[in-house]
């Protein structure tokens, strides 16, 4: 009952939009250049759905992988740097350069040093993405319940047992928090990275489809583009929110009542 | 769980420690604790209680003097924790595991003695639940059989049953009773009911806040096994009346 009528109110608010901003197009008949109704947005998608799927594809592997990527590298680094307070000191603020760069301002120098086009969006993404996973995952380790840990030395556990049976697994809910937060941005980096690196053709990405569309003031093809990415993003939220859900349903409190999306 | 027949002793002497911050959490400590004898400290709250039993434990490391066992081998401890402080991702089999996977137990062993320590405490049929599915009292048996399932020489309580209700607390007792009775644990006991030591204990060791230290030490004179009937006896209340007074007039502190 209340989860029909948590999906049915957002829809019937997005239909009530759509139609209003159809009606206005038509009313003040808007050319379609200056902004499609959602009617040529719809045409748009069904005629060049096929072609444009396949260079969401692009996009999704360069994003998937990124994430991938992030989630080794992020993880691993904040169980490097769990191990000693003066390493976290040391490689903190390198890692906070990540986050606060604009990647943007990075691309041009990754664009001349990296020949492969995939591996340029791919470090631009992972940039974008690892961030919140290195933060939260170190959060997580060190949030470690103090009696277990004391009942781990009182058992003389061992460095690796301790990080395998009880670090690791509290960190758990917080790497999926910021896995969370990552997944999204990987799919704005990659879309970032399409943009400034201007990779083109037909091996290109949906980014720069919707690039090249309004260049040719093809707003509603452009806004088909937009329409997918935004899908898209909502779809990689989903799969993990719902992943996270089902590791962490036996334990912990954020897994019990999920809403879900 | 036969295991634990070759029981130690508990030795303190001179024990003591003092903070890095120039705390004076326990002054120079001296008791000992005979082989396979229950012991509990009663005091005030935030007296070094719980300090000594960490000592105790080898979690923290006295300032001066030292706690052994009379023997050259290290023994086995169990600690039991004000809070059950179970892994809330393992199932309670796997709670209970624990010491064992960490000590690297072979699987065929580890089974059969996790079994037996989840049957002691009444949990066999719990053992794939998880923790959140378990009351309060639940939990806590499953931190005894974590406890018990590595065989300890030294059992140590750090006010195990704090945040019980009454009824389950006095089960609890009785179980814990019964246990001790069956086998030859050392047991250093922590808790600030007066009553609940003189139950439970073969000696009480009465200790005063600020510093911590241990003003008196008495022999409960009740001899086992127990029963909640004893509590009720006129020579019991007369023992606790006893106790409360040391504890008042050596620490000035109002108790029960």
């Amino acid at each position: 009952m209340t989860k029909s009528r948590n999906l049915l109110l957002p829809v019937l608010f997005g239909a009530v939009l759509l139609g209003l901003w159809q009606a206005l197009i038509r009313v003040y008949d808007v050319p379609p250049y200056i902004l499609p109704a959602p009617s040529d947005i719809a045409r748009a998608l069904w005629v060049d759905g096929p072609e444009l799927i396949s260079a969401l594809i692009v996009t999704l592997q360069v994003t998937i992988a990124a994430l991938l990527l992030a989630c080794i590298t992020g993880a691993g680094l904040a169980i490097v740097l769990v191990q000693s307070k003066v390493l976290e000191r040391m490689m903190m603020p390198y890692a906070v350069f990540l986050q606060v760069t604009p990647i943007v301002t990075v691309a041009p120098f990754i664009i001349i040093w990296v020949e492969t086009p995939f591996i340029v969006l791919l470090i631009l993404a992972w940039i974008a993405a690892v961030f919140p996973i290195i933060s939260n995952t170190l959060l997580g380790l060190k949030s470690a319940d103090r009696s277990l840990q004391d009942l781990f030395r009182l058992y003389g556990a061992s460095r690796t047992q301790t990080l395998r049976r009880l670090l690791i697994p509290s960190a758990l809910p917080y790497f999926f928090g910021g896995l969370r937060i990552s997944g999204g941005l990987a799919l704005i980096g990659t879309v970032v990275a399409e943009m400034v690196a201007g990779t083109s053709g037909v091996s290109s990405g949906l980014a720069s489809r919707l690039l090249e569309a309004s260049y040719r003031l093809e707003l509603a093809r452009a806004l088909a583009c937009f329409v997918l990415l935004s899908v898209t993003g909502y779809a990689i939220y989903g799969v993990l929110n719902w992943l996270s859900g089902q590791l962490l349903r036996h334990w912990h409190e954020s897994a019990m009542d999920e809403p879900g999306v | 769980m036969e295991g634990s027949a070759g029981s130690v002793p508990l030795l303190f002497e001179n024990v003591s420690l003092t903070f890095a911050n120039g705390t004076q959490a326990v002054e120079t400590a001296s008791f000992s604790v005979a082989a396979g004898q229950f012991a509990s400290i009663v005091g005030p709250s935030g007296c070094g209680k719980s300090t000594l039993l960490r000592i105790a434990s080898g979690l923290l490391k006295a300032s001066t003097g030292q706690v052994t066992t009379g023997s050259s081998k290290s023994p086995k401890v169990g600690f039991i924790f004000q809070e059950p402080t179970l892994m809330p991702w393992a199932t309670v089999f796997e709670n209970v595991a624990l010491p064992l996977r960490l000590q690297e137990t072979t699987e065929s062993d580890l089974s059969d003695r996790v079994t037996d320590a989840l049957s002691l405490v009444g949990l066999e049929a719990f053992a794939d639940a998880y923790p959140r599915e378990l009351s309060g009292g639940m939990k806590m048996r499953v931190s005894f059989a974590r406890a018990l399932v590595s065989q300890p020489d030294v059992l140590l309580l750090d006010e195990p049953f704090a945040a019980l209700d009454e009824f389950t607390r006095a089960q609890f007792n009785d179980d814990l009773l019964r246990l001790c009775e069956h086998h030859s644990w050392t047991t250093l006991f922590v808790t600030h009911s007066i009553q609940e030591a003189t139950y439970l204990s073969d000696k009480i060791l009465v200790m005063s806040a600020r510093p911590g230290r241990i003003t008196t030490e008495k022999l409960v004179p009740f001899p086992h096994p127990r029963s909640q009937s004893l509590r009720a006896s006129h020579g019991f209340l007369d023992f606790v009346t006893e106790v409360s007074r040391d504890l008042k007039t050596t620490a000035g502190v109002a108790a029960q």
